[in-house]
C-alpha cells in the first residue's frame, strides 16, 4: 500500500492543567485535572481543519509518529495518520488526547488526589465516556478550536465520537464511529468481568493500593490482557497466523507454551502488564460497560439520536466478533429512525476487531473521502 | 424533457428521499442541490460508493436482495429506484418493500416489449442489445427484464396505484403522451407509484 511509509517522524506530547474543578457523571468532582495529548499537522487560520482522534481501552495519547528515543516504535494509529494518510496531516490539525483516568500522564488513577495528598489508586471516581467528552471538550476550548472538523476513534473510541456528536451536537461535523457498538452486550459485559476479576484477584493487587505497598498486579493484568486480546483477533486471523504451529517440534506433554498462539498471548501480556496501571485497566472495562445513550430514553436509541447534527460514518470489520457488523447496523439503523445524516460502510477484513487499527485499503479510501467531501 | 427533469418535478422541496441502487449518487446530488431533499443512497458498488462519499452524500452500503427491513413503514416522502428493479432477485418483494417504505415511489425500468428488442427475438433468435439494454445476455446484471405490460400488471396484482407514467425514447427524451404504441415505442418508463 502507497504511502504507509511516510511517518511525521518525530513527535512530542504536550500537557496542559485544568484548574477548575471538573463535574463527573457519578456525581462527583475532580479537582483540576491535567490532560497530555499530541498534535499533528498544522491549524490552519480559520481553526476548521481540527480532528480529534479517541482513543480505544488500552491506548493512550501517542498515536501517530515516533519519540526521539523510541527506536522509531510508532504510536497505535501510525498506520492511518500522516503525510497523504487516510487521516492526512497536510490537510487536518489532529489532536490526540490521552483519556482522564488514563496511566500515560493524563491525571488516573496514578496520579496524587489533592485532597487527600495520596495516590488515588482504587479510590479514582468511576467516569463515563460523557466525561470524557466533557474533559476533551475543555482540551478543545483550550486549543481555541470551537467546532471539530471531525472527531473519530475505533472500538471506544468511536463510541466518543458518538457522544461527541450527542453532547455538543454543535461542535462536530463529522463523526467517524468505527468498529463500535451503541451499548455492551452481555458477553461484552462477561468478557469485561473475567479480565477485571483476574487483576482484583492478584495477591499483588491490594485492593487497588499495590502502589503504596511497591507491588504490581501484573499476573493479572497479563491475563486480563490474554483474554482481551483473544476477543480482538478473529478466529481467521490466529488461524493464519498461528494455526496449531508448535514451538518446538514435537508435542512435550507437558503444561508450557508449545503452541505458538499461547507464546504469543503470553508475550502480549507480559508486555502489557509493564506498561499498563492495573486501576487505569479497571477503570476503562467500566467505562465501557456504562456506554449506553439510550438508557436515559427508555431504550429508545432512535429519540437518544435527536441532538445529533454531525454527519456520521459508521464503519464495521466483518470478522470483528466483539463488535460485529450487526452491532454497527443497530446505530446506522437508530440514525435513520432518527432521520440522521449517516453512511454505514462494512469492510472486508480478516483481522476481526483489529482491523480498525491497520490500513486496509478500502478502509482508507472510505475515511479519505468521507473526511475530505 | 430529460428524465432528470420529471423526477424533480415529481419531488417536494425539502421532501426526504431514498435513493436505492443510488449509483455514483448523481441523481440524489441534483435533487439535494435542486430540491433540497434530505435523504440517503444505498449502494453495493465499492467505487460508487466512495464517489458518493467523496460527494459528502449520505450512502447506506446494503445489498437490497437481503431485504429492506431496516427502512420503517412510510418512513419517506419518496422512494426512488432507478434502473435498478430488473437487477435484483427478487423484483416482487423489492415493489412490495419499496411501495412500504416511501408514500410515493419513483420508479425507472427498461422496456424489454420494445419494438427493437421484440424483434431481435422474433427474427434472429436472439437476446437484445439495444441502447437501454447494451450488455450481451451473459454480461448483463438485467437478470429479471420486463415489458410495460408485465410490469403495470404486476403493480395491479399487488394493489399498487400507477399515479403517473412517462415513456422515454432511445434518445432519452420522454413523452408524456401513453398509448397502446408505448410498449412497443417505450425504451424505458419512469412510473410514479403508490400504495
Amino acid at each position: 500500500m502507497k504511502n504507509n511509509d511516510s511517518s511525521i517522524g518525530i513527535v512530542k506530547p504536550n500537557s496542559v492543567k485544568f484548574e477548575n474543578s471538573l463535574l463527573l457523571e457519578c456525581g462527583k468532582q475532580l479537582k483540576g485535572f491535567e490532560m497530555v495529548y499530541e498534535t499533528y499537522g498544522e491549524l490552519n487560520t480559520e481553526k476548521s481543519n481540527a480532528v480529534l482522534v479517541c482513543h480505544a481501552l488500552s491506548g493512550n495519547h501517542h498515536a501517530a509518529g515516533y519519540y526521539e528515543d523510541s527506536g522509531e516504535k510508532h504510536g497505535w494509529w501510525n498506520s492511518l495518520i500522516g503525510p497523504n494518510k487516510a487521516i492526512n496531516t497536510d490537510k487536518y490539525f489532529i489532536v490526540s488526547p490521552n483519556n482522564l483516568g488514563g496511566c500515560h500522564g493524563t491525571t488516573g488513577p496514578k496520579s496524587t488526589n489533592p485532597e487527600t495528598g495520596r495516590i488515588y489508586g482504587p479510590h479514582f471516581p468511576v467516569l463515563t465516556v460523557r466525561d470524557w467528552t466533557n474533559s476533551q471538550a475543555l482540551l478543545a476550548d483550550y486549543l481555541g478550536i470551537t467546532t471539530w472538523h471531525a472527531v473519530i476513534g475505533g472500538s471506544l473510541g468511536g463510541m466518543q465520537a458518538l457522544d461527541w456528536s450527542l453532547a455538543y451536537p454543535d461542535r462536530v461535523k463529522k463523526a467517524g464511529v468505527i468498529a463500535a457498538a451503541p451499548k455492551l452486550s452481555a458477553q461484552n459485559i462477561a468478557f469485561n468481568e473475567v479480565a477485571r476479576q483476574a487483576i482484583t484477584s492478584d495477591p499483588d493487587f491490594q485492593e487497588g493500593n499495590y502502589m503504596e505497598h511497591g507491588r504490581v498486579p501484573k499476573r493479572g493484568l497479563r491475563l486480563a490482557r490474554m483474554i482481551g486480546h483473544i476477543t480482538y483477533l478473529s478466529d481467521e486471523s490466529m488461524k493464519s497466523k498461528f494455526g496449531r504451529e508448535l514451538k518446538e517440534d514435537k508435542l512435550s506433554f507437558g503444561f508450557n507454551a508449545e503452541f505458538q498462539v499461547e507464546s504469543y498471548l503470553r508475550h502480549q501480556g507480559d508486555v502489557f502488564s509493564e506498561t499498563f496501571d492495573a486501576n487505569t485497566y479497571l477503570l476503562m472495562t467500566k467505562v465501557l460497560d456504562y456506554f449506553d445513550p439510550a438508557d436515559k430514553f427508555d431504550d429508545n436509541l432512535v429519540e437518544a439520536f435527536n441532538p445529533i447534527l454531525a454527519q456520521i460514518l459508521v464503519l464495521s470489520f466483518s470478522t470483528d466478533w466483539r463488535f460485529s457488523p450487526s452491532r454497527s447496523r443497530e446505530i446506522t439503523n437508530a440514525l435513520i429512525g432518527a432521520k440522521k445524516k449517516v453512511s454505514h460502510i462494512e469492510i472486508e477484513s480478516s483481522l476481526g476487531h483489529d482491523s480498525f487499527l491497520f490500513p486496509e485499503e478500502r478502509y482508507v479510501e472510505v475515511l479519505k473521502a468521507f473526511l475530505g467531501s | 424533457m430529460k428524465t432528470r427533469l420529471v423526477i424533480e418535478n415529481w419531488i417536494k422541496d425539502g421532501s426526504s428521499l431514498l435513493d436505492l441502487g443510488c449509483g455514483d449518487g448523481s441523481i440524489l446530488e441534483g435533487l439535494k442541490e435542486n430540491r433540497s431533499v434530505k435523504g440517503y443512497g444505498v449502494e453495493i458498488d465499492r467505487d460508487n460508493i466512495r464517489v458518493c462519499l467523496e460527494k459528502g452524500l449520505e450512502v447506506i452500503e446494503q445489498n437490497i436482495d437481503e431485504g429492506l427491513s431496516n427502512f420503517s413503514d412510510k418512513s419517506f416522502d419518496t422512494v426512488l429506484v432507478s434502473q435498478t428493479i430488473q437487477v435484483l432477485k427478487n423484483p416482487k418483494l423489492a415493489l412490495e418493500e419499496i411501495t412500504r417504505i416511501g408514500n410515493r415511489c419513483i420508479i425507472i425500468i427498461p422496456n424489454f416489449g420494445h419494438w427493437k428488442s421484440r424483434l431481435t427475438v422474433f427474427l434472429k433468435g436472439r437476446m437484445p442489445v439495444t441502447e437501454s439494454l447494451p450488455e450481451k445476455w451473459y454480461d448483463t446484471a438485467n437478470i429479471h427484464l420486463c415489458t410495460i405490460s408485465d410490469f403495470e400488471s404486476l403493480c395491479d396484482e399487488l394493489g399498487i396505484v400507477i399515479e403517473e407514467r412517462r415513456i422515454l425514447n432511445s434518445k432519452g427524451k420522454v413523452s408524456s403522451f401513453f398509448s397502446a404504441w408505448s410498449n412497443l415505442l417505450g425504451d424505458a418508463v419512469i412510473y410514479r407509484l403508490s400504495r
